[in-house]
């Protein structure tokens, strides 16, 4: 699985979850729900687990202190070559 | 489950993708699920299809207006929702559904409730884009919501 399974996840400043998994869509599921404002929206308060659909995804930010740029832009650039050959 | 990622050998990962018919568990075809779709509308059903693009098919549908702390539900039917409409489908705990401090109210009460909230909503909205107008920016509108809660009305 992805390494960033069992992150913690906020969606739109909405939704609180754990990362459970993703897929080739980059579609998400989150287990362990929580609703932030649930007095403005209560519509996902009986809801545990969610599955999102990627395509409505338009950014994910990952905290800056958590990812090792360095050794993410060597694979970048080793897969590229890969892909290449 | 199907989490490929990009190799040499991507034929072969082509390959399995489309052999694989659902990539949920069996236990979610079950369980009373809630699709949000991207028009606003929430959704509440017994999930009975589901494929690699999301295309849903909820039976005993539900379509749950909220307005505050009341909802309003207007029975559906049978439901075949196209994957690209699905913002998200979520499982709802029959426990927790029972916990919650939301007011059932009537059909006509919730949409009547509805309808003033819109109402307010794009007045709300017309004024802001006046005054955006007024400092020469004009934001483009779409029927998609932008922001969770947001639509955009003409």
């Amino acid at each position: 699985m992805c390494p960033l399974c069992g992150w913690d996840v906020l969606v739109s400043y909405l939704i609180c979850g754990t990362l459970h998994s993703v897929d080739q869509y980059l579609n998400i599921k989150l287990t362990d729900i929580s609703v932030t404002d649930p007095e403005k929206y209560p519509h996902m308060l009986s809801v545990k687990n969610c599955f999102i659909r990627g395509s409505v995804v338009r950014y994910v930010q990952l905290p800056a202190d958590e990812v090792d740029t360095q050794l993410l832009q060597d694979a970048a650039r080793k897969e590229a070559l890969q892909q290449k050959q | 489950s199907l989490f490929i990622t990009p190799n040499k050998n991507a034929q072969l990962t082509i390959v399995i993708a489309s052999n694989i018919q659902s990539f949920c568990c069996l236990f979610e075809l079950t369980e009373k699920h809630l699709v949000l779709l991207r028009d606003g509308r929430t959704l509440i059903g017994f999930l009975r299809s589901i494929d690699q693009f999301a295309n849903l098919v909820l039976q005993q549908t539900v379509e749950r207006i909220h307005v505050g702390k009341r909802y309003g539900d207007i029975p559906r039917g049978i439901f075949i929702v196209r994957g690209e409409n699905v913002v998200l489908l979520g499982e709802i705990d029959l426990e927790k559904e029972s916990d919650t401090s939301l007011q059932q109210v009537c059909i006509e009460d919730i949409l009547e409730e509805q309808r003033l909230q819109q109402q307010s909503r794009q007045e709300a909205e017309k004024t802001k884009h006046l005054a955006l107008k007024e400092r020469g920016l004009v934001m483009p509108r779409s029927d998609i919501m932008d922001e969770y809660g947001v639509q955009h009305q003409y």
